[in-house]
């Protein structure tokens, strides 16, 4: 008898735990208007907040002269952890001073390489490289992923120390 | 040789490949089952198929470089990852960090912990068969996602620590959000319970399963909400407290049962515990620097260093011998997903297939962290 006792109050207390669960979603079910969490993404790419802090990929920051605060002092290359950062260096000869200094001539950064860990922009002493807030960065072909981060025909800023 | 595999009563052992590709091992682990019709003889676990040598990386990578290979190692912890090579190389150089770093790394800990067990959470219900706690899980955890991507301006693989401080202040809305999270999180927390803690199918499919004894928890080094679910008072935080541990008070989980169920519950109550140390520090931070002052190439005195945390998952320590040199000469990671996944042949044994997934779940197992 005491079998058949427990045997029920088992059937019982198993839906009862069933209830308990099935309030939860239930009440989710319907209240469903009142918190809307998903997002609807590749259509609200308007509205989509991106913190400004958020790491898409490396950037040399250009002022509206198309100038950069890079000199070239290969910083950012040592810093990186994955040698995703090569940067080709040039010597000229400045008329004003009569100095040779050093420029750059291409500050090549293979994104596919980069690991986004910000200790290039850390490491820059002139603060030339930024992280900037892209998004869906995949392309068809590799080699669409190795960037010339200094614009073409840009110069370095005037009171950058060498 | 036939003959000898079959018994007596003519049936046959036989060979399961249990992964790589199994959604319930939770990434690339295989597990090869001696089975007895349905009844596990022996489990033997093959690792190795996400091995990245990071290990020996590291020894070709600065000390400050080192940290951002610890993110891949367990994702879900990253940044107590992180924070064990900071502590490290802070304490071979004798560096003294401000109270305002201590505590932002002990929040931020609290919080990938928060998330780490939500996340496992969600996936523990979905090995036992129900999608609907997957779906409330990442509801919660996307909040403690945005807090980190505001702050750190990564999700999962933040690299926040570096030695000697964070790389970034606070963002000015952090203890706003961070407190609104808590706020609605102290709701969500007894939904959890409701849903999956109580539920008859999964009581009775975690209740008595996979149960580890104090003693073989000790002999296998289970540590984390794992082995204290055996009893096992491992808690690095309360052991050897390091950043802002030691100021805030705190419960040691301890459960007595050590089967499935019980590491379950472990992770619950430590999530509780978990919001109460944020509660704690998030409303008086202090003000003060958050890098001390290093010099630009960090090299390390000669000799061996070791450094161990309390990650999501258990123990992690950190193991470094050091030539002098910038890089260095040898690290070594003790990471909690291998010692963890080693106690699983002896708890596993005698207990059907679907039982497997139980007890892999409980262990929380992140197979990135086992294989490095």
């Amino acid at each position: 008898m005491s079998t058949i006792i427990a045997y029920f109050k088992g059937i019982g207390q198993g839906l009862n735990t069933l209830w308990t669960g099935m309030k939860v979603t239930g009440y989710y079910f319907f209240h469903a208007r009142k918190e809307i969490i998903t997002m609807q993404y590749p259509d609200n790419r308007d509205t989509l907040k991106i913190p400004e802090r958020f790491r898409g990929r490396v950037v040399m920051l250009h002022d509206q002269n198309n100038e950069h605060a890079c000199n070239g002092c290969t910083m950012c290359e040592m810093a990186c952890p994955n040698g995703s950062i090569k940067i080709i260096t040039d010597k000229i000869l400045n008329p004003e001073t009569g100095k040779v200094v050093r420029i750059i001539d291409k500050h090549i950064y293979h994104f596919s390489m980069c690991t986004l860990c910000n200790l290039c922009v850390q490491a820059c002493p002139s603060n030339a490289l930024a992280m900037d807030n892209s998004y869906e960065n995949s392309v068809y072909d590799r080699s669409e992923l190795t960037f010339v981060l200094n614009q073409p025909g840009s110069k370095i800023r005037d009171n950058v120390k060498d | 040789m036939q003959a000898e595999l079959i018994s007596k009563d003519g049936t046959q052992e036989y060979f399961v490949n249990m992964g790589p590709q199994h959604p319930s091992t939770h990434g690339v682990l295989r597990l090869v089952l001696t089975l007895d019709g349905e009844i596990i003889q022996r489990v033997e676990p093959h690792i190795g198929y996400v091995h990245r040598s990071i290990e020996k990386m590291a020894e070709f990578d600065t000390y400050k470089q080192i940290i951002h290979l610890t993110d891949r190692m367990d994702y879900l912890s990253a940044h107590m990852n992180n924070e064990a090579v900071a502590l490290l190389v802070e304490n071979a150089l004798q560096i003294e960090v401000s109270d305002r770093v201590k505590v932002i790394r002990t929040i931020m800990s609290e919080l990938t912990r928060l998330a780490s067990h939500q996340l496992w959470w969600g996936v523990m219900g979905m090995d036992m068969g129900a999608i609907t706690t997957f779906l409330y899980a990442f509801r919660d955890r996307e909040m403690i996602n945005d807090i980190m991507e505001e702050t750190t301006g990564a999700r999962l693989t933040m690299n926040y620590n570096t030695p000697g401080g964070v790389m970034f202040d606070l963002h000015p809305s952090f203890q706003k959000q961070v407190k609104e999270f808590i706020k609605i999180f102290k709701t969500k927390l007894p939904e959890y319970d409701e849903l999956l803690s109580g539920n008859i199918i999964f009581t009775e499919r975690t209740k008595g399963i996979g149960k580890l004894s104090l003693a073989d928890a000790i002999s296998f080094g289970v540590t984390g909400p794992s082995g204290r679910a055996s009893g096992f008072a491992c808690d690095v935080r309360k052991t050897n407290p390091y950043s802002a541990y030691d100021r805030v008070n705190f419960n040691e989980i301890l459960l007595v049962e050590g089967d499935a169920y019980a590491r379950y519950k472990a992770r619950i109550f430590e999530m509780w515990e978990s919001i109460s140390i944020i509660d704690q520090l998030i409303d008086n931070i202090p003000e003060g620097a958050i890098m001390a002052p290093m010099k630009a190439i960090v090299k390390l005195p000669k000799g061996e260093f070791y450094q161990r945390v309390e990650t999501a998952r258990g123990e992690l320590g950190v193991f470094v011998v050091s030539d002098g040199n910038k890089t260095p000469y040898r690290v070594k990671f003790r990471s909690p997903g291998f010692s963890n996944l080693s106690v699983l042949d002896h708890i596993s044994r005698g207990h059907k297939i679907a039982d497997l997934v139980a007890i892999m779940s409980t262990l929380d197992l992140v197979i990135p962290d086992i294989d490095r």
